[in-house]
């Protein structure tokens, strides 16, 4: 493995939680421009592995590094990442516009106790264009739909013009043909911008059409390759402790 | 009358501005168990001879440090933790207080509200708590909104959101203590949920939910001073009289728009 220019690394990553094994092992680099996708069954470790990365959570053992430095020491370079959690972590009926939504990605420790400058605001409203809903920016966020909601928190996440962006179960609660547009449109932004994208989904048929990479875990990583060689790899029926035809609904009749 | 006057509308204030935290982050549980919890300090005040109001806020900011620290840890539910420390902090109190022989109308005055009775050293200290809870607050607003919308997100920015927090929770208590000289103990917690309720029912947007908490906190502390001033009824209970009026009227405003 070609060790230059890696954004994300792990070494030997292992988790427990009162005893009980969340992560094991885990070794990983994710390369400039990617988007890699990590899958797995309910429970295998797919947001903890997520949280580490971001210098949420402390691993047990083993190393990880973002942009050469540990998550926890980032410092000015958490600048540079760009995040979205899951869609149910956020208080609902707040009385936010949806700009004022998109604003929040820019609130970070570089920019406390001071307000935001014009240009972040701008960045903003660009991050809002990218989505296609820059007419929408004054409405209040709490009245649009799933599928506007999820584009509103990726234009957040876009908002500090990140080089490497974090989604985790982006495509939870949106309907299929919303999110053949979704991951449509982060595709062009990996392309057009270059972005490096890592997220966790449960969607294994979606993911497959549009990730250059798959890293299949459950505790530890079972099988990683292009989505091609994941799919086809009988280790990820193992992963998922079922027979993975049923994970594509084939033979249903 | 006029000791009164500035203390409703400094109170009215600075609850109405805590008021738009403390309904967004769902803490008005927090708010009545601080209030009720703080009466062990104010009777340890009582019987050391001390102003109640100053071990009350001692107590105030002690108690809300710890519902903090013991939810942030994970090991109990906050509302729990508020349950506990609310009876305990009552029973602390009772107790002390029967150990002090004869009459103290302060403490009444503590228990049901009595802005009429606010002294010079009060004004002062209300001065005081305004300061710090208000420079805080606007340094810290867009940070405070963050972390009450999506706090995930808020550490992932970076921010130090356990330092947040608690800068929250002791503005919080500070503001407890001076929602407890306006209207006691026992109404303190109106103060600090009503106006932002209000204010919600009003608007779609924060700053204008924040507007309107202000303007119906302030102007119901004045017509509540009025009224009871007026009829000679208990000042503080006439605030939250008041301050309840303005709620059902913008509930009632919000209900029928909708309607529409």
């Amino acid at each position: 493995m070609d060790e230059r220019g890696v954004v994300v690394k792990t070494e030997g990553l292992s988790m427990l939680l009162n005893g009980s094994v969340i992560l094991e092992d885990i070794n990983l680099g994710i390369y400039p421009g990617e988007m890699v996708c990590i899958i797995g069954p309910n429970g295998a470790g797919k947001t903890t592995l997520l949280r580490i990365l971001l210098g949420l959570v402390r691993p047990t053992s083993g190393t990880v590094t973002v942009f050469g430095v540990s998550p926890r020491d980032l410092g000015e370079k958490r600048d540079l990442i760009g995040y979205m959690p899951q869609k149910p972590l956020y208080q609902r009926n707040f009385p936010l516009s949806v700009l004022d939504v998109v604003a929040m990605g820019a609130v970070t420790k570089s920019t406390m106790g001071r307000p935001l400058s014009r240009l972040q605001r701008n960045m903003a409203l660009q991050g809002l264009e990218k989505v296609g809903l820059q007419e929408l920016a004054g409405y209040p966020f709490n009245e649009l739909s799933g599928g506007q909601q999820q584009r509103v928190f990726l234009a957040r996440a876009l908002s500090k013009a990140p080089c490497l962006l974090f989604l985790d179960e982006p495509n939870a609660g949106l309907d299929l043909p919303t999110q053949g547009r979704f991951f449509k449109l982060l595709k062009e932004l990996q392309e057009k911008d270059g972005l490096t994208v890592v997220m966790v989904s449960h969607d294994l048929a979606v993911v497959a059409a549009y990730a250059n990479r798959l890293l299949c875990i459950n505790r530890s990583m079972h099988v990683h390759g292009s989505p091609a060689d994941v799919l086809n790899s009988p280790l990820l029926g193992e992963a998922y402790r079922c027979e993975y035809e049923v994970l594509f609904g084939r033979g249903r009749g | 009358m006029q000791r009164a006057f500035l203390a409703v509308i400094m109170v009215g204030l600075l609850c109405s501005t805590l008021s738009f935290f403390v309904v967004l982050n769902k803490l008005s549980f927090m708010g009545a168990g601080i209030s009720h919890a703080m009466l062990g300090g104010i009777a340890a005040g009582v019987l050391l001879g001390v102003n109640p109001l100053y071990t009350g806020a001692v107590s105030a900011v002690f108690i809300a440090l710890l519902i903090g620290y013991i939810s942030k840890q994970g090991k109990m539910q906050e509302d729990t933790a508020i349950g506990i420390l609310f009876a305990t902090g009552m029973a602390l109190g009772i107790t002390l207080i029967s150990f002090k022989e004869g009459y103290y109308p302060e403490l009444f005055s503590l228990l049901f509200g009595n802005v009429l009775a606010v002294s010079a050293a009060d004004l002062w200290f209300l001065v005081t708590v305004l300061i710090i809870v208000l420079l805080f607050v606007s340094i810290f607003f867009k940070e405070l909104l963050a972390i009450s919308f999506d706090e995930e997100l808020a550490r992932a920015n970076g921010l130090p959101v356990a330092f947040l927090y608690m800068g929250l929770l002791v503005s919080l208590s500070l503001t407890v203590v001076a929602s407890v000289m306006v209207v006691g103990v026992v109404l303190a917690s109106a103060l600090l949920v009503i106006p932002a309720a209000a204010g919600y029912r009003l608007s779609k947007n924060y700053r204008f939910m924040l507007f309107f908490s202000i303007i119906i906190g302030v102007t119901s502390g004045i017509a509540g001073l009025v009224f009871s001033f007026n009829y000679d009824v208990p000042s503080g209970a006439s605030i939250v009289l008041c301050s309840a009026t303005v709620f059902f009227v913008s509930l009632i405003a919000s209900l029928t728009v909708q309607r529409r």
